[in-house]
């Protein structure tokens, strides 16, 4: 109940002037409220965004009502960790948010880990790439859900040298993110027998043009051009890399952070032949069929899901199923015990199937490697992608001692 | 094969070739920016957001009216420029009396409007443009596989620049412009009506910005932020070859396109800042600019 209609109900019955109070209190003891902290606005809109608040609300639709009630609020963190937090602190403090869910952009997902932490509230992240959530920035009261630039790079290289891509060059973004993604992806690359004969660096942000660097990509003659960019960067890569006809002269283009949401702004006739990885496609069986039809029903019919909003979904779900397990105050009072709650039970859900989640706060399930469908090969509506590859649960993700979280020393 | 400085010879050729090629996009969007500046004394700081535009009516036109690039060409400038005479009518023209800095806020925010509402319709990760079947593929030149579509935009842009040129500076039309920067009251006195010839350059403007974002569709990614990741280099441009001056946009543009193309080989890492450096010194030598008159 608002303020709106709790004044209205005040007003219209004057003799039960103390019993709206009562009435609210009690409702609001019985009611989660779920807080989807997001990009409305900025470049990680689609990859999150709206998209993601409805696969939120799909997901507490799916739960049904098991005896109390389950509120969705959004906010827009405008990609500024200062805005974020205070979102967060608000929600926390002022609202009676529960837990918090989504957060794309890696700087604003660090910064509402410790908010979250702070609180002794739940944070389920589900679109920030960085690794540190379950390393050295893990926290009791965190899962990171769908996927993390280890992942991704073990996924894309290691896959991509046994599908045969000997010889790698790389177009990096010249900041963190893309040196780490280089280094991780260079190290599994080598690994599995492949090497690395180049790389260049792209200013970031302000590169719109990379031509110049893709004919030095194309002059390494590598096998395989790996993108350690991400959003329009990736975007712009790959336009250009097929008007300069890498693909047609035999090089494989590899994305190493690419949504099936940039494949549908690229077009297929552009993206054709792309490799990436994800950990969601629509596609993959019945159940992700059926998922993916209510979570488009229900307003996601101009941007469909990504793993991101799968597992917007998927992290709802079972944490809903926590707090059934265990009773809504008990979930109210302390979001540490939900989060070991939630990790205790195994998940399953339609959009990634059987899982579970490790004590660092790690969800794990398979990864896959994709390429982009032809124009001749796509039958229906964002019909992308082929599966070359399935990296299995335990192998995809960091293995638990290498992340050093000190939750599990 | 010959070395320059341990680069091999091809490899560079083919990064002056690129260079040039993205110096024509330099070139049209800040000639776009130096004929309103010229001419109306306003910092168009929507210049981003209206090159946006000419990208997005573009996708719009194919995907609702199935007008093709062609036509995109051809009508995008004109819609876009319609709108940036709605604009000039009805805001921007109340602040020709104020401060530079007024004119510079009120663009710059509606830039930031336009993107925002753009993105809320559209989204973030961009829309497909095709290049046209005509213009695709590419020729081998030995050196370098260069895509049709690349020299194709060179050659236009070029036309471009020289046709503005020639109206501003060999048409009656472009005496009266001038004069009219030069002393507005006076050359009203000789009957001619400078509001409206104010409005029409302020159109024309945008439209050489909307041109640029058709030309830009097949090649960038047709997002809301494609203009604001542009339009600050654009504005480096401008500043170095000389506020207000067209020629000195021109040839600036082209220029810098060069440089940075030869910066993405030597030392790729500073190709972004390598314009800002070259804006730095002209400044400290040449405070009005390289064609400037101070």
């Amino acid at each position: 109940m608002d303020r709106r209609t709790f004044i209205a109900a005040a007003a219209a019955s004057p003799l039960a002037a103390s019993l709206p109070m009562t009435g609210a209190r009690a409702q609001a003891a019985n009611t989660i409220r779920i807080g989807v902290l997001t990009d409305m606005s900025g470049p990680f809109r689609d990859i999150s965004g709206p998209t993601s608040a409805v696969a939120t609300r799909t997901a507490v639709q799916d739960f049904g009502a098991r005896g109390f009630n389950v509120e969705v609020v959004v906010a827009d963190h405008q990609n500024r960790p200062d805005v974020g937090v205070s979102v967060a602190r608000q929600w926390l403090d002022r609202d009676g948010v529960d837990v918090i869910v989504d957060v794309p952009n890696s700087a604003v997902g660090l910064a509402v880990n410790g908010v979250v932490r702070e609180r002794n509230k739940a944070y389920l992240n589900s679109t920030a790439a960085t690794v540190d959530l379950t390393g050295a920035q893990c926290s009791p009261n965190t899962i990171h859900w769908t996927y993390d630039t280890w992942m991704l790079s073990r996924s894309t290289g290691a896959a991509m040298v046994r599908a045969g891509g000997q010889s790698w060059y790389f177009i990096t973004a010249d900041y963190a993110f893309g040196h780490n993604l280089q280094a991780q992806t260079e190290t599994f690359v080598r690994g599995a027998g492949g090497r690395v004969v180049g790389a260049v660096r792209h200013p970031f942000p302000g590169t719109t043009d990379f031509s110049s660097f893709l004919i030095q990509a194309q002059a390494s003659r590598a096998q395989v051009v790996g993108l350690a960019n991400a959003g329009t960067d990736t975007i712009n890569s790959i336009k250009q890399a097929g008007e300069f006809g890498l693909m047609r002269r035999g090089q494989k283009l590899a994305g190493l952070l690419v949504f099936i949401n940039d494949v549908h702004g690229l077009g297929l006739q552009t993206a054709q032949g792309l490799v990436c990885t994800e950990t969601f496609y629509h596609d993959l069986n019945d159940a992700t069929r059926a998922v993916t039809r209510r979570i488009v029903a229900n307003g996601a019919q101009a941007n469909w899901p990504a793993m991101s909003h799968a597992g917007c979904y998927s992290a709802t779900l079972h944490y809903l199923k926590a707090v059934a397990d265990m009773g809504v105050a008990a979930a109210k009072a302390d979001g540490k015990a939900v989060i070991d709650r939630m990790k205790a039970m195994p998940t399953e859900d339609d959009a990634f199937g059987r899982g579970s989640i490790r004590a660092d706060g790690r969800k794990l399930h398979p990864a896959y490697l994709f390429e982009v469908k032809a124009p001749g090969e796509s039958r229906g509506p964002w019909d992308y992608y082929k599966l070359l590859q399935t990296t299995p649960a335990e192998e995809a993700f960091r293995p638990l001692a290498e992340g050093n979280c000190a939750l599990t020393r | 094969m010959d070395d320059f400085f341990g680069i091999p010879a091809p490899l560079l050729f083919g990064q002056l070739l690129l260079g040039l090629i993205n110096g024509a996009f330099y070139a049209l969007l800040s000639l776009g920016l130096a004929v309103i500046f010229g001419m109306l004394n306003v910092i168009n700081f929507t210049h981003g957001a209206q090159f946006m535009l000419g990208a997005f009516v573009a996708w719009l036109l194919l995907n609702f009216l199935g007008l093709g690039y062609w036509w995109a060409l051809l009508l995008a400038p004109l819609i876009v420029g319609a709108f940036g005479v709605v604009l000039e009518k009805t805001m921007i023209a109340r602040l020709y009396k104020l401060d530079h800095l007024y004119g510079l806020l009120l663009t710059f925010g509606v830039g930031l409007i336009i993107e925002g509402l753009v993105r809320n319709e559209f989204g973030s990760s961009g829309l497909p443009y095709r290049i046209p079947p005509e213009l695709s593929g590419a020729w081998d030149l030995g050196f370098m596989f260069m895509p049709v579509y690349r020299g194709w935009v060179v050659l236009v842009a070029l036309v471009a620049c020289i046709a503005t040129w020639l109206v501003i500076e060999k048409t009656k039309i472009g005496s009266y412009l001038r004069a009219a920067t030069e002393n507005p009251a006076l050359v009203q006195a000789f009957g001619v009506n400078v509001p409206r010839m104010m409005t029409l350059t302020y159109g024309a403007g945008v439209a050489l910005a909307a041109f640029a974002g058709v030309l830009a569709a097949p090649i960038y990614s047709v997002n809301p932020q494609m203009g604001s990741n542009l339009i600050i280099i654009v504005f480096a441009v401008v500043v170095i070859g000389g506020m207000g001056s067209i020629l000195g946009s021109v040839i600036t543009g082209f220029g810098l396109g060069i440089v940075e193309g030869l910066t993405k080989v030597f030392y790729p890492e500073a190709s972004a800042t390598v314009i800002f450096v070259v804006m730095a010194i002209v400044l400290l030598t040449r405070p009005a600019g390289l064609f400037g008159r101070a």
